[in-house]
């Protein structure tokens, strides 16, 4: 314990950085994949597309979207900005789905009710489709954000910083310092467990409705 | 006025759903649209709010033609009912019956308010204006569905097969609803549905449509019954019509007897003493019917009458409102095990009997004096 009680600062701080390259790919990527899933969902032709391709954009290797991304976006190879493109990457892979599904799952007649109302097509995607979907949409979300808060660490690999900093630094140092890697290992764990948790926490607070059910009536 | 001219809706794999319409739609009624699926009586509906775009022909509410104004500021003046309510799942009572005010933009609250009213006048508790659909059974969705449709004031309301999702005496209550809130508003109100006997009930005329979309009759539901205009609507119209043509002839003329009764409690002595033609109709404190007992029932009864005694009786006729039709009180005559029909008053006291003799002979006489069409 005694390598973790003299570097709480350092722990800290790059614990601050892992959550900000994790996180501000999704909303980065949840922001592309609105429209992305609600083209997907309106045109048969769109989805059979995207669906498809972002599915196989999610099997591309991280390590091998890192040191691709320089390519793609004219950046330097060690750029933090690679892995956050990439990590937006895979939330749009992960989300275009889920959004696709969950507009496609709003009943017809909700649909046609709201458009008999005097919705005009935006109207109705804000004030109707989106909030029914945000019980499937937060699932993916939290998905996105577990999953990236893991990948981060992999992104040390081209020196971005943040938790992965600590696994790779003490598994290079001679002997090993299983502290430093098992600190590095826990933060993580944690930072992934309390991120799901506020997130599951915000869409049940978000989705009030979608726990009432026949017959439970809230006092 | 709703008014249908040459209206024509063909898709574009050449099918004709509804294929020139002239329908004029009478101001303050209710019209309903009747017919076998695929007789484009929903597409003619979802035509005069423009969530279906005709073809060919024009339609015009009050002399301005729909295309005239943009679809969704067209809907917002037009109340909406839909199958199985379509309510926004994520959105509490209130704030449904709130959706077209608001859209109009009215203050939330202002909304609000006014869906307070809704929620009385279309019979639901204000307990249910937090709830969210989920929470609400099929006939209270359903009457959401209608108070938000109401919302806004609207001068025509359009209902899409409304109760057809909800079990048969949900879907009575849900009509006799409808009918007392329509003669409290008076609005013009196109209704849909595949049930003839719901448009029979509910319709101040009736247009029955055949596949394809042509308009085979265009009638009052008393003549549509009584005067099928060919083979088409007469099979529609059903077997029993002339049976339930008597839905629409007063009961006023058949007489009502004296009938023996007996109160619950009493001895099998006393209640064998009341038998009149072998029965007698037991009643309560209130001298409400509970049921029949009759010299073969009572011969294995000792002591006091019982509620487990008695024979069920057959369906009342009530004798004094407008329901009291020669078709109830026929029936009443016809389903009591006594083959005598209890009459009730409104409170549900006994009055007396009918016979299907005394109905018939009712009918004879509006027969001869021109009161039935022939």
């Amino acid at each position: 314990m005694n390598w973790v009680l003299d570097h709480i600062p350092e722990l800290l701080s790059a614990s601050g950085d892992h959550l900000q390259l994790a996180l501000l790919p999704v909303a980065v990527g949840l922001v592309v994949s609105l429209p992305l899933g609600w083209v997907a969902n309106r045109w048969r032709v769109a989805r059979a597309i995207l669906v498809p391709v972002s599915g196989l954009l999610y099997t591309i290797p991280s390590l091998a979207l890192f040191v691709i991304m320089p390519l793609v976006l004219g950046t330097r190879i060690l750029d933090p900005i690679n892995v956050q493109a990439a990590l937006t990457v895979y939330t749009v892979a992960l989300l275009v789905r889920s959004i696709a599904d969950a507009l496609a799952a709003v009943p017809e007649s909700v649909i046609a009710a709201a458009s008999a109302m005097g919705y005009r097509t935006g109207g109705r995607f804000f004030a109707v489709e989106l909030p029914l979907a945000v019980p499937v949409l937060i699932a993916g979300v939290r998905v996105a954000a577990v999953s990236n808060i893991s990948l981060v660490a992999v992104g040390q690999i081209i020196g971005v910083g943040g938790l992965g900093f600590f696994l790779l630094h003490g598994a290079q140092s001679s002997p090993p310092n299983y502290q430093e890697i098992v600190a590095g290992i826990v933060l993580i764990v944690l930072l992934a467990l309390v991120v799901d948790g506020l997130l599951a926490f915000a869409g049940r607070a978000m989705t009030p409705w979608a726990r009432k059910r026949a017959g439970v009536v809230a006092r | 006025m709703i008014e249908f001219q040459a209206v024509t809706k063909r898709y574009d794999d050449g099918t004709v759903a509804v294929d020139h319409l002239d329908l004029s739609i009478d101001d303050g009624r209710v019209t309903v649209l009747v017919g076998p699926s695929g007789c484009g009586k929903t597409t003619s509906l979802r035509m005069i709010n423009r969530m279906v775009e005709a073809t060919s022909g024009t339609i015009s509410i009050d002399g301005a033609d729909i295309r005239s104004r943009k679809p969704a500021l067209l809907r917002r003046g037009i109340g909406y009912v839909i199958q199985n309510a379509g309510l926004f799942p994520h959105r509490t009572v209130l704030d449904n019956i709130a959706t077209v005010p608001v859209l109009l933009g009215a203050k939330k609250a202002a909304a609000r308010r006014r869906a307070e009213e809704l929620l009385v006048t279309v019979g639901l508790p204000s307990e249910l204006a937090g709830r969210y659909p989920a929470q609400l059974s099929g006939g209270q969705q359903q009457r959401v569905g209608v108070a938000r449709a109401l919302a806004a004031d609207p001068p025509v309301l359009l209902m899409d097969e409304p109760f057809s999702a909800v079990d048969p005496v949900v879907r009575d209550d849900l009509q006799e609803e409808l009918l007392r809130l329509q003669s409290e508003l008076g609005k013009t109100i196109v209704f849909v549905t595949h049930d003839i006997d719901e448009a029979i009930k509910l319709g101040d005329k009736v247009a029955v449509l055949r596949v394809g979309g042509r308009l085979a009759q265009y009638d009052t539901p008393a003549t549509l019954l009584a005067k099928p205009v060919d083979d088409f609507v007469a099979a529609f119209v059903g077997r029993d019509r002339g049976y339930r043509s008597l839905g629409f002839l007063s009961a006023h003329g058949v007489s009502v007897a004296p009938l023996p009764t007996v109160p619950l409690g009493s001895s099998v002595e006393s209640a064998r003493g009341s038998l009149r033609n072998g029965w007698a109709v037991v009643v309560d404190d209130s001298n409400a019917p509970l049921g029949w007992v009759s010299g073969v029932s009572l011969s294995t009864v000792e002591g006091e009458l019982r509620r487990d005694d008695l024979v069920s009786g057959g369906s009342l006729y009530v004798a004094d409102s407008k329901a009291g039709s020669l078709r109830t009180a026929l029936d009443a005559a016809l389903s009591s095990p006594a083959g005598i029909g209890i009459a009730v008053d409104s409170d549900g006291t006994v009055l007396g009997g009918v016979t299907a003799d005394s109905v018939l002979k009712s009918l004879d006489d509006a027969r001869r004096s021109g009161e039935v069409p022939s």
